[in-house]
Order: structure tokens, then C-alpha cells, then sequence
């Protein structure tokens, strides 16, 4: 049928022979040691960068120097590391069985859920404070946006909530967060000013509302790769059991 | 001194890591070696992070590190989908004998 038939899956997942793990032991230890001498020998510091980063602090809105970083200095990374948690969503999505979570789960235990119910609140509060608190101190949108990812895949283990319909509002969620970056960073675009280079006195409104959406995108992410993974892989035709539809 | 420790550990890490990837056998445990190397890296970049302190620890490596752990955790999804995906396939020659054809 196609080249991957052909190939026996032993081939594949065969144990590597003993002169090849002699080999990558003698290279990793080697490497191992190389590294561990020149993080002996490093220089002092160049403390350019930081200090560039304190000096243009108060300008970038936020307080937090990472989330400075991160929604300012550094905007265009943070944007395309967004492109590649949407793209791995959507590989892992064009991988997996199209077949609903729910058929994938044992029935919710009703204490579970009962739990759960109690605790979703707080996840959501959670959620909402790492997001506020980013602009002055440890926290932002990766971070609300784990709590958030976990809040939905507990949601989806102990009760039927997110099973339903969570094909039909994750990949808009994930859009979501590229799309409001891109349009503030295009909106703010003009005027001697560059791509994603955001006026002074508005930045502060601005990375919130980014972080927002990228928050929702990051939760809507990882939660889809867990629901992706627990779905399956896709099945061919012929991984079909014997009398079914042939 | 703290910091030198743990860029150290970091370097060990990195280099068992190296050496799953290389030399275990089932996909899944290359996949795990993967993300102990990752883990490896990400702890160096901190250490290194914590050396500066003018006036705060440099932010620009945690902001790497922040950004770099959660598309290790989508790229370690996607790589055990892709292994569930290669089982899947790898199992259907046989199940194609047995039909019979």
C-alpha cells in the first residue's frame, strides 16, 4: 500500500546494539564533562542585556521584567511560539481517531464530579489572578494558561462537560490567540512606529488584552493535545476488527 | 555559587538525556530522554539567568525558558501521537495477512 507497510515494526523499536550504547555513553559522557568544564570557565556576565531591559522598563507598560520581555521586547518570539503550539494542535489533531472523547472514558465518578464542581471555581479565580499579576510580578499568560489547560482536562476526566463540543470550541480558541496579536500588533503598526512596537501609554491595556487571548489559546492548546492523545491515533481501514464494515 | 551548581546539574542532565535519545530502544523512553535533555537546557538557562543581578536576574533567558517548556510539553504530545500513530500502522501488514486476500 504505502513505504511505512513495508517497513516491520521491529525495525523500528529493535534494541539498539551494545556497541552503539558503549558508543553514546562514551559521547554523552564526554559531552557531559566538556560542558560541566566550560560552565566552570565562563566568563563574567555581559550584563548589557539586562540592563538595557531595566532602563527601558518603564516603558513597556508592565512591571514584571519577563513579562516585559516576553509581550514587549521580544513580542515577535512570544507570537511565533504561539504559531507553533497552534501548529502542534492542529498536527496532533490531523493524527487522531475522529472519534468523540467521551467514547475514550470510563463513565464520570459522581464524587469526582461533585468535586470537581467545587473545585472549577477556584481554578477559574486561579487562572484570572496569574493572568492579572503577570504585569508586576511572577505569573502571566503561560502560566493562567496551564491552570486553565488543567482546569479542562480534569473538566473532561470527571465529568461529561468538556467531552461535548470540545472539537467544535478548541480550534477557534486556538486561533484566537495568534489572531488578537497579530491584529494588535498590525493595529498598532503606523506612525514611525513598527510592526508589534506598541505606543507607551496604551502598552500596559494592550499586553493584557494579548495575554488574554494567549492564555485561552495556551489552555485551549494543551488541553486539545491531552484530548488528541487520549482519543488515539487514526485507524486505517484495515486496523478495522474482523466484521466490521469491510 | 548556587547558580554554577546548578548550570552543572543542568550540563548532567543534558548529557543523560543525550545519551536515552541515542541509545534506548522503545520510542517512548527517546521521547522521555528528550525532554530530561530539554529539562537540562532549561535549568542551565536558568542558572545562567541568576549570575546577572543588575538589578533583577536576566529576564531574557526565563522568558526563553517560560516559552520553551510549554512548546516542549505541545511537542511531547505531538511525538507520542506520532508514536501511537507508527504502532498503529506498523501492526496493519499482519492484520492485512490475516484477511487473507
Amino acid at each position: 500500500m504505502n513505504g511505512l507497510d513495508d517497513t516491520p515494526a521491529g525495525d523500528v523499536m529493535n534494541a539498539s546494539s551494545p556497541l552503539l550504547r558503549r558508543l553514546a555513553a562514551l559521547a554523552a559522557l564526554a559531552i557531559g564533562a566538556g560542558l560541566a568544564a566550560a560552565v566552570g570557565s565562563l566568563p563574567e556576565p555581559p550584563a548589557a542585556l539586562p540592563r538595557q531591559v531595566a532602563a527601558f522598563l518603564p516603558a513597556s507598560g508592565v512591571r514584571n521584567p519577563v513579562t516585559a520581555v516576553l509581550l514587549n521586547f521580544r513580542s515577535l518570539d512570544t507570537l511565533l511560539e504561539l504559531a507553533v503550539l497552534v501548529l502542534a494542535a492542529t498536527a496532533a489533531r490531523a493524527l487522531s481517531a475522529p472519534r468523540s472523547v467521551a467514547a475514550a472514558l470510563p463513565p464520570p465518578d459522581p464524587v469526582l464530579a461533585a468535586f470537581f464542581r467545587l473545585f472549577a471555581p477556584m481554578a477559574l479565580l486561579v487562572a484570572g489572578y496569574l493572568l492579572w499579576v503577570g504585569a508586576h510580578a511572577p505569573g502571566g499568560a503561560f502560566q493562567a494558561g496551564s491552570v486553565l489547560a488543567a482546569t479542562g482536562v480534569m473538566a473532561a476526566l470527571t465529568t461529561r462537560f468538556a467531552a461535548f463540543g470540545a472539537s467544535r470550541w478548541l480550534p477557534p480558541a486556538l486561533a484566537l490567540g495568534p489572531a488578537v496579536f497579530l491584529a494588535v500588533g498590525v493595529a498598532v503598526a503606523g506612525g514611525g512606529r513598527s510592526f508589534l512596537q506598541y505606543p507607551a501609554a496604551s502598552a500596559g491595556g494592550l499586553i493584557l488584552l494579548i495575554e488574554s487571548a494567549a492564555a485561552l489559546c495556551i489552555a485551549a492548546a494543551l488541553a486539545a493535545l491531552f484530548l488528541e492523545c487520549l482519543q488515539g491515533p487514526l485507524r486505517g481501514p484495515a486496523a478495522d476488527p474482523p466484521g466490521g464494515p469491510r | 555559587m548556587s547558580a554554577l551548581l546548578y548550570a552543572v546539574v543542568g550540563a548532567v542532565l543534558f548529557a543523560l538525556g543525550l545519551y536515552g535519545v541515542v541509545a534506548a530502544s522503545p520510542l517512548l523512553r527517546k521521547v522521555l530522554a528528550f525532554n530530561i535533555a530539554g529539562s537540562g537546557v532549561f535549568l542551565f538557562l536558568v542558572a545562567m539567568a541568576d549570575r546577572v543581578r543588575v538589578p533583577f536576574p536576566d529576564p531574557v533567558p526565563q522568558a526563553m525558558v517560560l516559552t520553551g517548556i510549554v512548546v516542549a510539553v505541545s511537542a511531547t504530545a505531538l511525538a507520542l501521537l506520532l508514536i501511537c500513530l507508527l504502532r498503529e500502522l506498523s501492526d496493519r501488514p499482519r492484520e492485512a495477512a490475516d484477511d487473507g486476500h
